[in-house]
């Protein structure tokens, strides 16, 4: 038998040889090789870690409050077999961490979750706390495939709790297993026992009607120039589970399949940043398996931004608010969320040059982080672009007090209690060029302008802004 | 080679065949054994495949909200319309669609239809393959009435809910039947709950097996519940009557809110359809 076997394997390799040259015009796999796959492992915690790295848990930084001490294993509770995860949430004030949270990481490679549709557990609390945050896909790494179920409410008995998947086809090499984050927003400061048991990646079947969402479901239209970027956030994912409910999970942006109407004025990556190439008009859309996603993005470029002015004052004479020529002299909050504000901010950067793109304006602000005192200096300068003729901006310069608070009156929009302004509006600005303005500090803030803490930005309602700082000449 | 491979699969299968037998003499607890006979005469099918209209030898509508407008006895809040946007045949398919606008006093619309007067029947399998509609006020249905309401007023007439299903309960249908003494929220019932599945995202065969003495419930080939007459004196101690062996009508349907469902919340997707395959009937 032995010594026939090569003639028989000669004839043999050549018929193969024949029949792949006729049945096959390209290689394919042989059919014993088989793709490279990661173990579909769905357990993660059952009566212990399933393949877990071997700290098991992975805490969030503890120099931003994270508390290290509070995780551990309780042997004495299960909802099923004979342990559970124990996390002592901590009050505020414990000296150990004011809140606790962190993920669990498979230990290898990593795990295929494609043929899963949500990750389940049973959990129960000492006190019926509202846990900020679970989830998986985040690995501390690049966190690609995070999802973030938000606020669930415990119960002091055992109860199921489904993440659904927003798109598990994409969870070929999973290494975040899960993702908690729990303090006592929910129970004036109490800390209290949560029990996690059965932590798994299931097939439920019975995850459907899904209702994918960008940009929180609106239909933004921004202006924007070439070589600018804007990211697309505002994303979720939404199902109907089991129990009837509706599930909304926050979604990483590779969960989704993002489009650009026209790739010569627009061009959007899977991680959802939407690059400016060209002038037009370009709308960009979402889909998660097929499904649109409510929301869009309509961008109108109309070219590349001419750089405004470029300031030539010696740094000693400024107090930059946003300025790429200056050190800013405080960090800033550009979309402060005023109530009955229309406003969409966006800081945009082209050519290592950012600026500040207002779209349908009513009211907003720019809130400095820290105050600035500006009792040396006389002016505050502003470069402003419009696109559109008959635009018109108040700038209100609000020295905020020594209470560090905006105090405003909610029927006049004046400043009140140790607050003062001083109110100008431009005249029509001039379209398609940059205007500068050398507003002085006096009106209210004459003599008051130690603690200057925002600038309230009025009408527009379109129109862009640079090198915002304060001087003497 | 060739035979005696054929022999042995032969043997297997002659061997399987006893299991099988064995199994199925052996799995009916003979307390609950149930009657089943076999309907295989066709004597009514639609397949829905007039394109953009119902088949009116066959089918006619119940408009408005009932005849006491008052939802149809359960305050349920839609207006039936006999109108192409709430009923109409497309790709083989029937589509029920519910619609939240303002129409003649009612929030929603959407459509029944019956066989009143055009088909009629006592006894034999009933069955349609049905995808459902999801969300909290949803309550669509797949019933038969019987035929002398007018006279005998019901549930005198007999009511029998092949499928009834409420949105918010996505993996859920009820079967039940009504007569008197066991009628409206006391009526002999029963609910199936899918595993793994739902039945918003599917179609899904409801059939219902009716014979002189027993009606059997079916979702696909599971049968669920058998009601017997037996059942009906059991369950209302003495008191129901038997009212199932004169001839009923079909009524397919999709209510809005009402005493069963509840109304619509804020995540309740309109509008929505619920999509017939077909409706079939057997006698023996």
């Amino acid at each position: 038998m032995k010594n026939r076997k090569p003639t028989y394997f000669k004839d043999l390799s050549l018929i193969f040889l024949i029949l792949g040259l006729i049945v096959s015009c390209e290689r394919d796999l042989s059919e014993d090789s088989v793709v490279a796959t990661f173990p579909n492992t769905g357990e993660v915690f059952t009566d212990n870690p399933i393949n877990l790295t071997d700290e098991f848990f992975i805490s969030f930084d503890p120099a931003q409050g994270a508390n290290t001490e509070g995780f551990g294993i309780d042997n004495n509770v299960a909802y099923a077999g004979t342990s559970s995860i124990r996390i002592d949430v901590p009050a505020p004030n414990d000296p150990n961490g004011s809140y606790i949270g962190g993920i669990f990481k498979d230990r290898s490679g990593g795990r295929n979750l494609t043929g899963y549709d949500a990750l389940t557990f049973w959990a129960k609390g000492s006190l019926t706390a509202t846990v900020g945050l679970v989830g998986f896909g985040t690995d501390f790494v690049d966190d690609k495939y995070a999802v973030g179920l938000e606020n669930i409410q415990l119960s002091t008995d055992w109860r199921k709790y489904t993440i659904p998947i927003p798109n598990a086809s994409r969870l070929l090499q999973e290494k975040g297993m899960f993702i908690f984050s729990a303090g006592t927003q929910s129970t004036n400061g109490l800390g209290y026992t949560l029990w996690i048991d059965e932590l798994k990646f299931e097939t439920l079947g019975t995850i459907a009607q899904p209702h994918p969402v960008i940009l929180d479901g609106e239909d933004l239209v921004q202006q924007s120039f070439t070589g600018s970027s804007i990211r697309i956030s505002g994303l979720t994912q939404t199902f109907n589970i089991a129990s009837g409910e509706n599930v909304t999970v926050q979604a990483a942006p590779s969960y989704f399949d993002f489009v650009s109407s026209d790739t010569s004025v627009a061009t959007v990556n899977e991680l959802g940043i939407v690059s400016v190439v060209g002038s037009g008009t370009a709308l960009i859309t979402a889909t998660i398996s097929s499904v649109l996603a409510s929301g869009s993005l309509e961008v109108t470029s109309t070219g590349a931004l001419p750089a405004a002015p470029i300031p030539t004052l010696p740094s000693s004479n400024v107090t930059s608010i946003f300025c790429d020529e200056y050190t800013n002299a405080t960090s800033s909050n550009f979309e402060p969320g005023f109530g009955g504000s229309t406003t969409q901010a966006a800081v945009v950067t082209a050519n290592n040059d950012s600026v500040l793109i207002y779209s349908n304006n009513n009211f907003t602000g720019i809130i400095f982080d820290n105050t600035v005192d500006a009792s040396a200096l006389s002016f505050m300068h502003v470069d402003v672009y419009a696109q559109q003729a008959g635009v018109q901006v108040e700038f209100q310069i609000r020295d905020i007090g020594a209470n560090g608070v905006i105090n405003t009156n909610i029927f006049t929009g004046q400043p009140e209690g140790d607050d003062a302004d001083y109110r100008f509006t431009t005249g029509n600005l001039t379209v398609n060029g940059w205007n500068s303005f050398d507003i002085p500090l006096t009106g209210g803030i004459l003599n008051q302008k130690n603690n200057l803490g925002a600038i309230i930005l009025a009408g527009g309602p379109n129109f862009i802004l640079d090198n915002i700082y304060f001087y003497t000449p | 080679m060739d035979s005696i491979f054929r022999k042995i699969m032969i043997k297997l299968i002659g061997k399987s065949l006893v299991v099988l037998t064995f199994l199925m003499l052996t799995s009916c607890d003979p307390n609950e054994a149930q009657r089943v006979a076999s309907f295989d005469n066709l004597v009514m099918q639609d397949e829905f495949d007039i394109e953009g209209t119902l088949d009116s030898n066959l089918w006619t509508f119940d408009l408005g909200k009932g005849p006491g407008n008052d939802g149809w006895g359960n305050n349920e809040l839609q207006y039936y319309t006999d109108r192409t946007e709430n009923v109409t045949v497309e790709n083989g398919y029937l589509l029920i669609t519910a619609k939240e606008e303002a129409f003649n006093g009612a929030n929603y619309t959407s459509a029944r239809i019956k066989t009143e007067g055009l088909f009629e029947q006592a006894y034999g399998r009933f069955e349609a393959r049905i995808k459902v509609p999801y969300g909290k006020g949803y309550w669509p249905a797949f019933w038969l009435l019987g035929n002398d309401c007018g006279q005998n007023i019901w549930p005198q007439c007999g009511e029998i809910d092949i499928m009834e299903y409420l949105g918010n309960m996505p993996t859920t249908v009820f079967g039940s039947a009504h007569g008197p003494g066991y009628a409206a929220g006391d009526a002999i019932s029963k609910k199936y709950v899918l595993e793994n599945d739902r039945f918003d995202t599917g179609f899904h065969v409801f059939g219902m097996e009716w014979a002189p003495d027993y009606i059997n419930y079916y979702v696909d080939d599971v049968l669920y519940q058998q009601i017997t007459k037996q059942n009906v004196l059991e369950e209302t101690n003495g008191e129901g009557q038997w009212v199932f062996d004169h001839p009923f009508y079909i009524i397919l349907n999709v209510a809005i809110g009402g005493n069963l469902p509840g109304s619509p919340n804020t995540e309740t997707v309109f509008p929505q359809t619920m999509i017939v395959d077909y409706v079939r009937v057997y006698q023996k």
